[in-house]
């Protein structure tokens, strides 16, 4: 069988387990898959209009998965929702339509552009110009537009200090705000996801896996992620001890020199706060070894947290995803 | 997907500056779960603090709010590994009205390390937490010991808290070999990872060696099989045109494909036809896996309902007692209603009798006419339909429940039933 999961019991297994294995090939759970997949079925049955926020990323890639298995063989019960920056690496978009074709799923995109012709939200000017915290403005544009009242992320808890406290089931009021001293207590695996009229629930399934076990995952599992998560040749530059792609849309200076290299994304997001690593690994196996080696964390590539310390807790706050 | 890694889940307790804090930041950098980047945020702030050691319990403090007060509010999980283990850490804060956060990172958890300050030896504060692990029925317990380099790594100093809280184990359901004491330093790392040199008198493991050792063995994993449905899969597709699938996690014990089984509430009796995991049929699902189940006869089930092996029933009843942890504000009071959660089924549920407060010190109940928040009780409650459950103490899953009210929609309470 392909997945990874299925195979022989091994010998480290409670004993009692040992004759039954024998006598069939029998599927080991894994513990964080099953959690994730469990949160998954409480969202489609709990929600009317649940959207799964896609961003072309290795977590969200991820979800898709777990939703896959989840509802397998009927097809995932909840569209795709992308918030376009229009910053986005055109591999990451080429891959999300291929994706969505694949698997035939629903795919819905709102464009930040729109949003800033519409007068909604300013243009970002100089050097760390970004996107990133524009796209709060569409997505909440966008679940009220369609009133979604559940937005499943790929968000995990060890990304970030203040992420470390957010909930499974995390109820945001009418303006996507998050109360974090009024949250619920999640208790066991039991899920309340009542809210009121006006207020919705951003749902994390995969909150309590680390960068490791994403990447192990989509291993093990084989999944297809965007190239650019690999080694390959780009052009760019040097700031701040950090490597950026040189773009149209990234600010840089006459003075910041643009050099070609080996590298790959850690996270992708927006091309103007996504920094890339210095990296010759091409493949999984090679990418997964990179990790586990790692001593940057994953976050410490965005260089929107690198703003201040408690970046990510005040973007949270006015609902930032 | 870890490389079969085991997966260790453990909750943290302790009073204020009793080092819990930093006794994780500890376990992160001993493990190298510190990166470059957060290792340097640290190395900043404690010099910006002026202290001459670097301050681990900057690792864990989330929030704003927290970081000014220099406490921790809430519950934070926290994630390392070893080469053999993946730990979970629920970390909840130590102060008297937070008994709530407390048992809800244990829920989640298999083992409690409680911190005791060495200085000031077993105190209230201790008895609470072990009363909660006792409560909750966790599998094993750590003391820690910990600023054991404050009292100048004194062995008689550990003795006499050792046997103190021997004195609390009696009172309580844990077995000694449940309860494991260390005397360790988070702040010098000594035995948390390493073996300390200053108390070459203690002879067990270290904190780290101990964790990696353990094989919590959870209640549910000894217990009968319960599926409860979450959620009905219709595909409608050519392929799978009469595909009618049960969606949910077992829990407790195992499910085989040709088991009798019984459907509740409706007492229909049929046999597992086929367990499907994504694109894989499978013979059997353990106990922890999340699968699709079908059933050989059309029978009628929906979201909330249980399957069950048939010769293994649960209990069937329209009035329980449960112990009441009060999680909300809003205080509980007889004749209130709620909406009982049972996993993923609910039904109205109407507090009948409150017979008394539970003292989390051991030291007895009294009778009251409330619970508020951070108090434990036992409640008796009348329900709409009847709930089918096992008592908590055979099963985690199907004997916990949650109240949730019903203008605010919060959960208020968590109940363990009798």
């Amino acid at each position: 069988m392909r997945d990874d999961n299925f195979r022989e019991m091994d010998l480290n297994k409670p004993k009692r387990n040992i004759k039954l294995a024998i006598m069939s090939n029998q599927y080991i759970p894994n513990p964080k898959e099953a959690e994730s997949i469990h949160i998954l079925r409480e969202v489609a049955a709990q929600f009317e209009k649940p959207v799964l926020l896609f961003s072309g990323g290795k977590d969200s890639i991820t979800l898709v998965r777990l939703a896959q298995k989840a509802f397998y063989p009927a097809r995932i019960p909840f569209p795709l929702l992308h918030i376009d920056t229009g910053h986005n690496f055109p591999e990451t978009i080429a891959f999300r339509d291929q994706l969505v074709e694949e698997l035939g799923l629903e795919l819905i995109v709102r464009n930040v552009q729109d949003s800033i012709d519409q007068g909604k939200v300013t243009e970002e000017r100089g050097r760390y110009a970004s996107r990133n915290t524009l796209q709060t403005t569409t997505l909440l544009d966008a679940i009220e537009e369609f009133k979604f009242d559940a937005c499943i992320g790929g968000a995990r808890r060890d990304e970030e200090k203040a992420r470390a406290k957010e909930r499974v089931f995390s109820v945001r009021d009418d303006f996507g705000q998050w109360d974090e001293k009024n949250q619920r207590p999640e208790l066991f695996d039991m899920l309340n996801g009542r809210i009121h009229q006006g207020q919705n629930v951003r749902v994390f399934p995969i909150s309590n896996w680390t960068e490791l076990d994403v990447w192990e995952y989509i291993k093990n599992e084989q999944i297809k992620i965007p190239s650019i998560y690999f080694a390959h040749k780009r052009e760019v530059f040097f700031r701040d001890g950090m490597v950026w792609t040189a773009n149209q849309h990234v600010y840089r200076d006459h003075s910041e020199e643009v050099v070609e290299r080996m590298v790959r994304f850690r996270t992708v997001g927006d091309m103007t706060c996504t920094a890339a690593v210095l990296s010759e690994a091409d493949t999984l196996e090679a990418v997964v070894e990179e990790i586990r080696q790692s001593t940057i964390s994953e976050r410490g590539a965005r260089i929107d947290d690198k703003r201040s310390e408690a970046a990510m807790e005040k973007r949270k706050k006015v609902g930032y995803f | 997907m870890t490389e079969n890694r085991k997966l260790i889940k453990i909750a943290t307790a302790g009073s204020v500056d009793d080092g819990k804090s930093t006794l994780i930041g500890r376990l992160l950098y001993d493990t190298g779960s510190l990166t470059t980047d957060k290792l340097e945020a640290i190395e900043r702030n404690s010099k910006q603090k002026g202290y001459d050691y670097l301050d681990f319990s900057l690792a864990t403090d989330g929030l704003v709010a927290e970081r000014e007060q220099g406490i921790t509010i809430d519950v934070a999980h926290i994630y390392f590994n070893t080469d053999k283990t993946n730990f979970i850490v629920a970390d909840t804060p130590g102060h008297v009205e937070y008994t709530r956060n407390m048992v809800t990172g244990a829920s989640t958890s298999q083992v409690a390390i409680i911190l005791i300050d060495a200085r000031k030896g077993v105190i209230e504060q201790t008895y609470r937490h072990f009363f909660i692990s006792n409560l909750l029925r966790l599998s094993h317990v750590v003391v820690a010991v910990n600023k054991m380099d404050l009292v100048d790594y004194d062995e008689e100093v550990y003795l006499k808290i050792r046997s103190d809280f021997e004195a609390l184990v009696e009172k309580s359901d844990f077995s000694a070999d449940q309860i494991t004491f260390i005397p360790i330093s988070a702040l010098k790392g000594e035995n948390v990872s390493q073996k300390s040199e200053m108390m070459s008198w203690y002879v067990g493991n270290t904190l780290l060696d101990h964790l990696e050792v353990l094989e919590p063995s959870d209640l549910q994993e000894s217990s009968t099989a319960r599926f409860p449905v979450q959620f009905v899969i219709r595909p409608k597709t050519e392929a799978y045109h009469d595909f009618r699938g049960f969606a949910g996690k077992v829990y407790g014990g195992n499910l085989k494909k040709g088991d009798l089984i019984t459907v509740l509430p409706s007492f229909t009796e049929s046999k597992i036809k086929s367990i499907h995991f994504f694109e894989n049929e499978i013979e059997e699902a353990i106990a922890g896996s999340a699968v699709t189940i079908t059933l050989e006869n059309e029978v009628n089930v929906s979201r909330g309902d249980m399957i069950v092996r048939s010769s293994e029933l649960p209990k069937s009843e329209k009035s329980i007692i449960a112990t009441i942890c009060q999680v909300n504000n809003k205080p509980l009071r007889v004749g209130d209603k709620y909406t009982l959660q049972h996993g993923v089924n609910s039904v109205l549920a109407k507090v009948d009798q409150i017979q008394a407060k539970i003292h989390t010190d051991f030291s007895g109940e009294e009778a009251v006419d409330q619970l508020r928040l951070n108090d434990i009780g036992k409640v008796t409650f009348k329900l709409s339909k009847p709930i089918h459950f096992d008592p908590y103490l055979q099963n985690k899953s199907t004997g916990s429940f949650i109240l949730i009210d019903e203008g605010s929609f919060d959960t208020v309470s968590v109940g363990f039933i009798d």
